[in-house]
């Protein structure tokens, strides 16, 4: 009887470290399984952030480079321009991206670098222990914002899709989720016409992801997946922010 | 080809890539930007990749990337924007990616002035990042010599897989001066299908290639460091060059000088032997690895009885020069950080003072 379910090629076989109920593992393996249908991990390179994803390297079977914090964008570019022919990603989470690494994102973005960048946000630094990040909800209660976020202090939660929208070179943005099955094939679906254009050398693409830390929110996995279902997708709305075919329409 | 008058800081580009270096990531800062200026139009038509990136952070980082995947790269800065490259310098070193930088120091701290300046010795030589990484850091003193090391930069960058810096100063960049390219110093790069990212199917491999410098257990961090600090001890034992001058005499001081101020002192030397005195000079032409030992000889000599460190900045290179003495003579140190590179007048004053 043939296995009609296995692990992609893509995927090493090393259990990860990532916390019960954490949505980096579904995510990983949605970008191992687009790798592996599109034929490409003998000439792809991951860029490994710092926060949680840091040890992704050791979760993927192709080439892989760790980034400085923030850092994975000007890495990417660096290869990219060097060497067009590989496929290169950037997996980053919403301190790595969206406080740190601001001025790299939008600066590779504006600059249309053809990578694919893998955006997870789940609200808080996680590998430090759940301190609030630029994506924080207002009110939401952090290790560093005991109160929870006070928006008068250090402003509203920054919406990084929309924010790479407003660029005119970015062609593909889109927010996903992995919240339930019927999200996981809509983000699968994201992802793997990210790697697409990237293959086409059509464009920068950011698929932004709605997660989860139950770790740091201390709440419950299913507790955890709920909380992000009433509180982030109201805000953090999902859709397809920007695509190439969009802008040729226009 | 015969000699050719051009501005240092072009001379640096196309030294860059006579040496088949065909990769440039940059951030405009004074007094080097000629540099890219050079490139921007130099890189396209040798086919070549040239970027201007958002800030020197960016740049350190894409320099990290492209040489992370088997590319021959270099960058060209001044002191600020090396700050600024610092972070990545240090993960380059660590993850051991040969990356060329060229500095062309300002004066500092802060924004300084763009003046010629050696304000830099301390952050090229000592780590200008954080953790225990060494550059192999080469001093040109006329644009020749800086043409000859930047061609020679890139083969001992592979070599060691480390970054290597080039620190000139302001004078180096702007001045005009003749050149003649070597033609053969063009070296194959290296084989780096065991360590870098150039994709499986590259390097016809099943197995992964991983550049990185996150070692969260002890001893493996340890095993890191004792393998970093052997290629360092390495470059001590293989790498020190130096020029000496005049020190076939009974000379009574000894000068220890490099770069701009070094052309300074050999005026000194000469001007002084027509006294009847003499003097001699040891030029480090690496400042790591720093000529400890033929210093210490020099120094040595029984006619000898003192020796300067005469630096453009407030003493930085002098803790080198007293650590090779070994306080077997007394070290001075002369010099000055605002800019204006002393005269000759200035230094023989000095230099008799003690006499």
């Amino acid at each position: 009887m043939a296995k009609t379910f296995k692990k992609p090629q893509a995927l090493s076989d090393q259990p990860t470290h990532y916390c019960p109920g954490c949505t980096h593992g579904i995510i990983h393996r949605l970008v191992a399984e687009v790798i592996d249908e599109l034929g490409i991990r003998g000439r792809t390179v991951g860029i490994a952030p710092v926060g949680c994803a840091v040890l992704a390297y050791n979760y993927f079977t192709f080439d892989f480079q760790e980034a400085a914090h923030g850092r994975a964008p000007a890495m990417a570019t660096g290869i990219k321009r060097v060497r067009p022919d590989l496929i290169v990603f950037t997996y980053q989470g919403d301190g790595d991206l969206a406080s740190i690494g601001m001025g790299e994102i939008i600066h590779a973005a504006n600059r249309g670098e053809k990578f694919t960048t893998i955006f997870v946000n789940n609200t808080v630094y996680g590998m430090t222990g759940g301190q609030m990040a630029p994506t924080t909800l207002q009110g939401q209660r952090t290790t560093t914002s005991p109160a929870g976020r006070n928006v008068e202090e250090v402003g509203m939660p920054v919406k990084m899709a929309e924010l790479i929208s407003a660029l005119e070179t970015p062609a593909y943005v889109t927010r996903q989720t992995v919240l339930k099955p019927k999200y996981v094939v809509r983000a699968k679906k994201a992802i793997k016409k990210a790697f697409q254009y990237q293959l086409e050398g059509r464009c920068f693409s950011l698929v932004e992801l709605v997660s989860t830390c139950p770790t740091n929110w201390g709440l419950t996995p299913v507790e955890a997946i709920k909380w992000a279902e009433d509180n982030m997708l109201p805000y953090f709305k999902l859709g397809e922010y920007k695509t190439p075919d969009t802008v040729e329409e226009d | 080809m015969g000699k050719i008058l051009m501005k240092g800081n072009e001379a640096i580009g196309e030294a860059a890539i006579r040496a088949g270096c065909l990769n440039y990531f940059a951030y405009p800062i004074t007094p080097q930007s000629e540099v890219a200026e050079y490139l921007s139009h130099r890189m396209p038509e040798v086919g070549g990749v040239f970027l201007q990136g958002e800030s020197e952070i960016a740049v350190g980082n894409m320099l990290f990337g492209a040489a992370g995947c088997g590319a021959r790269v270099f960058t060209t800065s001044s002191s600020p924007g090396i700050s600024l490259m610092s972070e990545a310098i240090s993960y380059i070193s660590s993850a051991q990616c040969p990356v060329v930088f060229v500095n062309i120091v300002r004066g500092g701290p802060g924004l300084g002035g763009i003046l010629p300046s050696q304000a830099d010795y301390f952050q090229a030589t000592k780590g200008g990042g954080h953790g225990d990484y060494r550059l192999l850091v080469m001093a040109p003193a006329s644009v020749q010599e800086a043409v000859e090391m930047v061609m020679k930069a890139f083969p001992l960058a592979e070599k060691y897989r480390n970054p290597v810096m080039i620190l000139g100063d302001g004078l180096i960049g702007q001045m005009m001066e003749p050149v003649e390219f070597p033609e053969h110093l063009k070296s194959e790069p290296s084989n780096k299908d065991d360590w870098a990212t150039n994709g499986m199917d590259t390097r016809k491999s099943n197995k992964p290639n991983l550049v990185k410098s996150l070692f969260l257990n002890a001893e493996l961090l340890e095993e890191h460091n004792i393998l970093l600090k052997a290629k360092y001890d390495r470059m001590k034992q293989e790498e020190v060059r130096y020029e000496s001058y005049n020190v076939d005499t009974d000379y009574q001081a000894l000068i220890v000088s490099f770069g701009t101020m070094s052309r300074v002192c050999r005026t000194v030397i000469d001007n002084l032997k027509t006294q009847g005195f003499e003097t001699a000079m040891i030029r480090p032409q690496t400042l790591f690895p720093f000529p400890e030992e033929p210093i210490k000889q020099a120094a040595l000599k029984e006619s000898c009885k003192v020796v300067f460190s005469i630096e453009l900045n407030m003493g930085q290179m002098v803790e080198d020069v007293e650590r090779s003495v070994q306080g077997n003579r007394p070290v001075h140190w002369y010099g000055k950080a605002g800019g204006d590179v002393p005269t000759p007048e200035e230094v023989i004053e000095v230099i008799k003072s003690f006499f």
